[in-house]
């Protein structure tokens, strides 16, 4: 997503305000980002051995930087959000942003709708923004087939409906971007940028 | 609903702990298996079960001792520096012969160490980590789906002999993303008839405790100990042998290492090096078996290992030292490649390494 927006604009960050998890971070694509000339804000602390929930020192920046398009990644739950809370009243009195939720039926705490949309709420009550659109990102990760994703369509309308968000794209791996095209409306094809374990 | 979900390791064994009917946890939050305890802190509270956030790892594991004794399903999971805290409760389960699951996602150590993978609690595991003379039921899975079933499987040997099961796996298995499929065969939980779940005036009073005034009774109750032990060891060893039959060479590595050793193998294979690998499921009871048949035929053997080298004792135990054993290792919370491991085939094919 970064790369394709750097595309469209110049100023381009990536902001990891994930707190809880440690072991995943941006930080690995860091040469990337550099290549492209795209700005990380991420933990000092992010890919080393210290352990704690550091948040970046130059996180200000994503709200105090007008001309800045900022991706946030917030981490999957709330307690990944509660950091966002600290940029909230920036962020909606800017009003000009999108917060898209990130939805897997195959996910085993948002197997359905209802599960999903109250995964939603919390995520909204810890980081103080509301959703405004969703991204289907239904996946059993390398065996996922056209078909599971064909298959999530019909979860992906329903927590559509009951929250009242569009479903802004379903993303997929690029080896099955082909044959979903045309099947599904706004398919994005992903590209893996980290290896997967042996 | 699809046949399979998209979970991590963490996940996998706090969602198989519940299918298993486990209704008690009790943890407190390290790196690299936070996840463990933030996925039953979601769940418990929905199923009637009790998520319960200690004030650390010693009251955590005491907890647990107390659940054990009224006969309940119960665990904890930590990360290395949280279960040597753990190490005297252990002692007292195993004292008081009481069943429990207890996860160790391993991080680098000694000391606090880093949050990165490692192999280096192989001894605390297999040795006991407590005090006294005791063993703990040791499984090593190799991928997600492994830790959902060998979670399963924990509880279940850990009912039927009265000892603690522990999860031995490390930040990678912890963390890493792969479909599961959870439709287990849950059997029946054993009947614990030494539970202290109240006489209703119809029996004697059960007493769970490891305090023994006697030493002859002590002796007693230790050696009968060690009879149920020796029964583990006959009945509940598990491994995984791949292109052992014909090897010259064979690997020995759990978890992470042999993921990464099974593509080295396959590797050398295409080079024409009859090399295999047997990959212990349980490392306590050490598969000592496979290990005294590929000695026959085999002309080396190498442990790999993300440790100074622990693993490699038991090999050469089992093998009887027949046969050379080299290590091939990284610590300190790096992995090795499959390239490292394939060099050190090589090395060990031309007779480079003794």
């Amino acid at each position: 997503m970064a790369f394709d927006l750097k595309n469209q604009c110049d100023n381009v960050a990536v902001a990891d305000l994930d707190i809880v998890n440690p072991y995943f971070r941006t930080k690995d694509s860091l040469e990337d980002f550099k290549e492209r000339n795209i700005r990380l804000i991420c933990s000092e602390y992010a890919n080393s051995n210290l352990d704690i929930p550091a948040l970046p020192q130059d996180m200000y920046a994503i709200t105090d930087d007008r001309t800045l398009k900022v991706i946030l990644d917030i981490g999957g739950d709330d307690r990944g959000a509660l950091a966002l809370g600290r940029l909230a009243p920036q962020i909606n009195e800017e009003n000009n942003f999108e917060m898209l939720m990130v939805i897997n039926k195959f996910r085993p705490l948002t197997p359905d709708a209802d599960s999903t949309i109250e995964v939603m709420r919390e995520v909204e009550g810890a980081g103080g923004i509301r959703f405004t659109g969703l991204v289907n990102n239904s996946n059993l990760g390398e065996e996922t087939t056209a078909e599971d994703v064909l298959k999530s369509m019909e979860y992906a309308d329903s927590v559509s409906k009951m929250s009242g968000l569009p479903v802004v794209m379903t993303s997929v791996k690029e080896e099955l971007y082909d044959e979903l095209n045309g099947k599904i409306p706004n398919l994005f094809s992903l590209k893996l940028q980290e290896k997967p374990v042996v | 609903m699809a046949d399979k979900v998209l979970m991590k390791g963490n996940e996998a064994i706090a969602e198989a702990a519940i299918i298993a009917g486990c209704r008690h946890y009790f943890g407190y939050p390290i790196t690299p298996q936070t996840e463990v305890a933030a996925y039953m802190a979601k769940k418990m509270p929905k199923i009637g079960g009790c998520f319960l956030q200690a004030e650390s790892e010693i009251a955590a594991i005491n907890m647990v001792y107390g659940v054990s004794s009224t006969g309940k399903r119960v665990m904890t999971s930590s990360s290395s520096p949280g279960i040597s805290l753990k190490g005297e409760g252990l002692s007292y389960l195993a004292g008081s012969d009481l069943p429990a699951l207890v996860v160790n996602v391993q991080r680098g150590g000694p000391g606090l160490g880093g949050i990165q993978p490692s192999q280096s609690d192989y001894f605390q595991a297999t040795r006991g980590g407590g005090h006294g003379d005791y063993h703990m039921i040791v499984l090593a899975p190799a991928s997600v789906q492994e830790m959902a079933e060998l979670t399963v499987k924990g509880f279940d040997l850990a009912d039927k002999y009265r000892m603690t099961s522990m999860i031995l796996a490390d930040g990678t298995m912890g963390q890493m993303m792969e479909p599961v499929s959870l439709d287990f065969d849950i059997k029946p939980e054993t009947e614990k008839p030494w539970a202290t779940t109240g006489t209703k005036m119809e029996r004697e009073h059960n007493i769970v405790n490891s305090l023994s005034l006697v030493p002859e009774e002590l002796e007693m109750l230790n050696l009968k100990r060690y009879e149920r032990y020796k029964i583990v060891e006959e009945n509940e060893t598990m491994y995984e042998e791949y292109m052992v039959d014909d090897a010259d060479i064979v690997i020995a590595a759990f978890g992470i290492a042999a993921r990464v050793s099974k593509n080295a193998v396959n590797e050398a294979r295409k080079q024409g090096i009859k090399v295999g690998l047997i990959r212990p499921i349980t490392l306590w009871p050490f598969p000592k078996a496979p290990f005294e048949k590929a000695a026959e035929h085999a002309k080396a053997f190498i442990s790999v290992e993300l440790s100074m080298g622990q693993m490699i004792e038991d090999v050469k135990l089992a093998t009887n030292c027949k046969r050379p054993v080299t290590l091939c290792n990284r610590v300190g919370g790096m992995i090795p490649s499959p390239e490292q491991v394939l060099k050190a085939i090589i090395d060990v094919n031309n007779g480079g390494v003794k």
